[in-house]
């Protein structure tokens, strides 16, 4: 491994930012929850960038690493769920338009 | 490093995938071409694991992320109606917004990256090899220090939880139902 830590780092910086700039553009829900996914991602990274690099013998970022993806994987299915009532009862999901919670 | 060890060849090019992929999936305006670049760049960063040689979270992430997530991105947008057809306007002032926005938090965190000088642990070369998934179980399932069961069964009942609460949320109500 003669990578030095830091490529992952800018690696995994762009990553984050590219799903913050997409975060702040992007207008319906969907495309919302997919810059979601590009950041929770990117911090994934750093965490097991960080146990592979420096503290090679214990296992914490890895385990935090499984433990981002399954809290990300139930995130996301309730978030979808959601995401599909609100379209049921409002025919849209452009976060411009969605003003009430309950009609 | 040298530039041209196959080393670097395939990080570069995870790399690259990753971040065309990313860069794709957070700017087109066909929604379902988003979630194309979105399985790539889970494909990619399971390969960054395996790169790491960390064998059984890149199978994790294989399995959760670009198995489960993308499957259930695809069938909420083809559950939307017209949303894959329709092309979504953004306003450019917001992309200045958002790009400026993103601008801003790249170089700070570049400049912290690389002011900081991170104190590598020798043994990370000899320690190359894969875990071992008899020591991923013990951790996860130990109750020593540096073991992880009260998490484990957390996130157990996490799960519980929200396959509940989505089934709760997406059905339809009574008066619908009629």
């Amino acid at each position: 491994m003669n990578i030095p830590v830091e490529y992952f780092l800018v690696l995994s910086t762009l990553l984050f930012f590219i799903g913050v700039f997409g975060f702040i553009v992007r207008k319906n829900l969907i495309g919302i929850l997919m810059s979601v996914e590009l950041i929770l991602n990117a911090v994934n990274i750093n965490f097991v960038v960080f146990n592979r690099f420096l503290f090679p013998d214990k296992l914490e970022g890895y385990i935090y690493g499984l433990f981002v993806i399954v809290v990300a994987a139930a995130e996301t299915a309730v978030a979808i769920a959601i995401i599909i009532n609100v379209y049921r009862s409002m025919k849209n999901i452009d976060v411009n338009t969605i003003k009430e919670l309950k009609n | 490093m040298e530039l041209f060890s196959a080393n670097s060849i395939i990080f570069f090019l995870l790399a690259t995938i990753i971040l065309v992929f990313g860069v794709i999936s957070v700017t087109t305006t066909k929604i379902l071409r988003a979630a194309t670049s979105l399985f790539f760049v889970l494909f990619a960063i399971a390969g960054l694991y395996l790169f790491l040689s960390y064998d059984f979270i890149a199978a994790v992430q294989l399995s959760v992320y670009a198995g489960g997530i993308v499957v259930l991105f695809v069938f909420a947008i083809l559950l939307v109606k017209n949303l894959g057809e329709e092309t979504e306007k953004v306003s450019c002032q917001k992309k200045l917004v958002g790009g400026i926005a993103a601008a801003a938090g790249v170089i700070v965190s570049l400049i912290t990256i690389f002011k900081y000088g991170f104190i590598i642990n020798e043994s990370a070369d000899a320690i190359a090899e894969t875990v071992k998934m008899q020591t991923v179980g013990e951790t996860l399932m130990g109750v020593d220090q540096y073991q992880y069961l009260l998490p484990f069964e957390a996130s157990s009942i996490l799960l519980l939880a929200c396959i509940i609460g989505s089934v709760v949320v997406a059905q339809k109500n009574k008066e619908e139902k009629r």
